[in-house]
């Protein structure tokens, strides 16, 4: 099965041209079609992860096929290849299975919209991308997806196109995008530059024997901007919350489980790189620990279910990235793993939510566990699995990020993630609180979506339970010997860490259930006496008013520099060539007098005027 | 005795008066005369120069003889120009004959 790896892109990938040009009159065929192909990824998926495990295929072994794509003899090769190892495997399965339920809720969700089919085909095409992305084996093609998924992801955020709010969230995700994508492509340029190769397994055989660090670091740091952009970390992470625009099975697969994760694969894909470089793990642990930190905090004040959830997964992409940062690729990955599952399921629920009451503020909901008991019951276990409840997924996974990150002496860091989990757990359960208990507010009539859609959320809420597990300290061959970097190794459970961690989710539900389980004016009151630090929050720390300032103060104070350069400076240089050119022929011309005398006079001096210059040497040998 | 400094005084004296002409005269029959009295300046030279330096050639009056072609020929051209304007404008004199100009 690894064998026919390459086919799983391809399966989506032919599904958006059939539902563009052929399918798209047809509705619902356009939907089976790229349900169909992302089914049979799917079924591919699981088929190279089932061969990878029976096989003894491991991070140390892995099986590359390769073509060359574009070859210059002894200058530059570009491969066009597949490289499956379990890390690949894991990926594969959790892109195709979240896309495959997305595919199927979204049949539910977009029922009625106009560009339905549309729709699917730009889920195709991202999923075609998303899953080149993840088989690639070297930097140039991966690159190459980067920017399709980039592209997909534009073309959904501003699916509503009509809404220039959502047109402009996509052009923001876009732009922002293009200045991360442009580090991380001089990034591997200069890795090609040291390396002469782009293939993954050379790179990883070349890199620890190399001896400039200083450009190792520089190369590292710039491919590292390509993740800080795409998983949203600070200080790019202002488009993912603007991305939420889209439709909401979008925000789910795209913006949730699978596209910004895509950094956290790229820094586990390129770990050998990072590996040996101790300042630029730090970086990457502080920026990751910093952003799970930083949007923790602003999810805590806003009031968009979309929005907390989106600053939800900027703050657990952080904690990916720091996962990473702290040396532990398996916790990473593991957390990525199952963090795909309950984060979708929220989105999917939160987009059952608003496919029924078309309202996303949370504090105009209420009681809609009464009208939606499956969306609420699923919604709440993944809020749960989010919060790090044992024994749910997110959990085990969690865990171990904390572990590893107390285990290898960063305390710090530790401390800062301990605290995430409990803002983490606290603004979870405040929008469950607030939105799915208490009274009915007036005037929004909640009813259970169809079974298209909560069949998925389901699926998802089984996974959110069950996908821990794998990883589990306790199973001897879980998750850590299969996906690692260097040697599988084994940690220990840290019973100490596991007691703090759901002590510290628990006291963030308890803390919830008190300011907003009930009727109070606590929070309120709360708002008021800390006006200043309220204020700062709700604002989103006024990071986009300051890209405002920036752009339109020193962007746009540059090119009014460059433009007055262009107009006076430039141009001043060639319009007076051309002024002194023409007002001299102005002057000049008065010397035409029209009187032949003048002119024979003229010509009669220089004659005289010659024939004693010519005539000097003679005439001096006639004076001496 | 005459002698070539003579001849070439003559000549030069000859020359200068015609330049004078051709520059100075109002008349463009006289700027005419005055060119006419430059080239005959000059004929005196070759003739002068040719008798007492190259007598046995006759180089000298052979180009004397091409000079006065070539004169009869401008002759015929400039008066033939001056009395067409003469017509046009009534009017021969060179310092109106300006147009030619900015």
């Amino acid at each position: 099965m690894i064998k026919y790896a390459w086919l799983i892109p391809v399966f989506p990938a032919l599904a958006f041209p059939l539902i563009v040009f052929v399918t798209r009159k047809v509705r619902l065929l356009s939907a089976l079609v790229a349900i169909a192909a992302i089914g049979a990824s799917f079924v591919m998926a699981t088929g190279v992860l089932g061969e990878v495990l029976l096989t003894g295929v491991t991070m140390d072994k892995p099986v590359e096929y390769a073509t060359t794509w574009l070859g210059i003899p002894g200058l530059l090769k570009i491969e066009a290849g597949v490289l499956v190892d379990p890390l690949t495997a894991v990926m594969l399965l959790v892109v195709t299975l979240v896309a495959l339920l997305v595919e199927i809720y979204s049949v539910g969700y977009m029922h009625g919209d106009p560009g339905f089919a549309t729709f699917f085909g730009y889920l195709s095409l991202f999923s075609a991308s998303m899953l080149g992305l993840v088989v690639a084996n070297n930097y140039f093609m991966i690159f190459f997806f980067w920017e399709l998924v980039g592209l997909c992801s534009y073309l959904l955020i501003g699916f509503y196109y009509h809404k220039s709010s959502a047109a402009r969230a996509g052009l923001k995700a876009f732009v922002t995008n293009r200045v991360a994508d442009f580090g991380f492509m001089l990034g591997f340029f200069f890795l090609f530059a040291a390396f002469g190769t782009f293939n993954f397994r050379e790179l990883a055989a070349a890199i620890p024997s190399y001896q400039n660090t200083a450009f190792l670091t520089l190369a590292a740091v710039l491919v590292f901007i390509g993740p800080i952009g795409k998983s949203a970390q600070f200080p790019l992470h202002v488009w993912l919350p603007d991305a939420m625009e889209g439709p909401t099975p979008v925000s789910a697969l795209i913006h949730a489980a699978t596209m910004v994760a895509a950094g956290v694969y790229l820094l586990a894909r390129a770990f050998v790189l990072f590996a040996s470089l101790p300042g630029v793990m730090l970086v990457i642990a502080y920026v990751g620990g910093f952003t799970a930190l930083f949007a923790a905090t602003i999810a805590v004040t806003q009031r968009d279910i979309k929005r907390i959830l989106a600053y939800s997964t900027v703050s657990q992409l952080g904690y990916m990235v720091m996962a990473m940062g702290v040396g532990s690729m398996t916790a990473g990955m593991f957390h990525l793993m199952t963090h795909a599952f309950f984060k979708a399921l929220l989105f999917l629920g939160a987009g059952s939510v608003i496919h029924a009451l078309e309202e996303q503020d949370i504090f105009r909901m209420g009681g809609l566990y009464k009208d939606m008991k499956v969306t609420a019951s699923t919604f709440i276990i993944a809020a749960l699995s989010l919060a790090g409840l044992p024994p749910l997924a997110g959990f085990w996974s969690k865990d171990e990020i904390l572990a590893a990150a107390f285990g290898n002496g960063f305390t710090g860091l530790y401390i800062l993630g301990t605290l995430v989990a409990f803002l983490t757990a606290f603004y979870m359960f405040r929008l469950i609180f607030v939105a799915f208990f208490g009274d009915r507010r007036a005037g929004l009539h909640a009813h259970e979506s169809p079974l298209t859609m909560t069949g998925p959320l389901l699926v998802l809420a089984a996974l959110s339970v069950v996908a821990g597990f794998v990883g589990a300290p306790f199973v001897s061959h879980g998750f850590s010997t299969f996906v690692y970097y260097g040697e599988p190794h084994h940690v220990a459970p840290n019973y100490g860490v596991m007691f703090l961690s759901v002590a510290v989710a628990l006291a963030g539900i308890g803390l919830a259930w008190l300011l907003y389980g009930r009727p109070s004016d606590v929070p309120e009151k709360l708002a008021q006496r800390y006006r200043s630090i309220y204020t700062l929050l709700v604002n989103k720390y006024y990071i986009d008013e300051f890209y405002q300032w920036l752009f339109r103060r020193v962007a746009l104070g540059l090119a009014e520099a460059f433009n007055w350069n262009d107009r006076h400076v430039v141009d001043g240089v060639f319009d007076g060539v051309g002024d002194v050119t023409r007002i001299s022929g102005q002057k000049l011309r008065l010397l035409q007098t029209g009187n032949l005398q003048t002119y024979a006079l003229v010509i009669f001096t220089a004659v005289v005027i010659l024939a004693l210059w010519m005539a000097a040497p003679v005439l001096g040998g006639v004076v001496q | 005795m005459i002698t070539l400094n003579h001849y070439l005084a003559l000549g030069g004296l000859l020359f200068c008066i015609g330049l004078f002409g051709a520059l100075a005269k109002k008349n463009a029959i006289g700027v005419l005369m005055g060119i006419e009295l430059m080239l005959n300046a000059v004929n005196i030279n070759l003739v002068a120069f040719n008798h007492y330096l190259e007598p046995a050639r006759v180089v000298g009056q052979v180009f004397a003889i091409f000079v006065i072609v070539v004169a009869a020929a401008e002759v015929a051209v400039g008066l033939a120009l001056v009395l067409n304007i003469y017509r046009r404008r009534l009017d021969s004199n060179v310092d109106d004959l300006n147009w030619l100009r900015w």
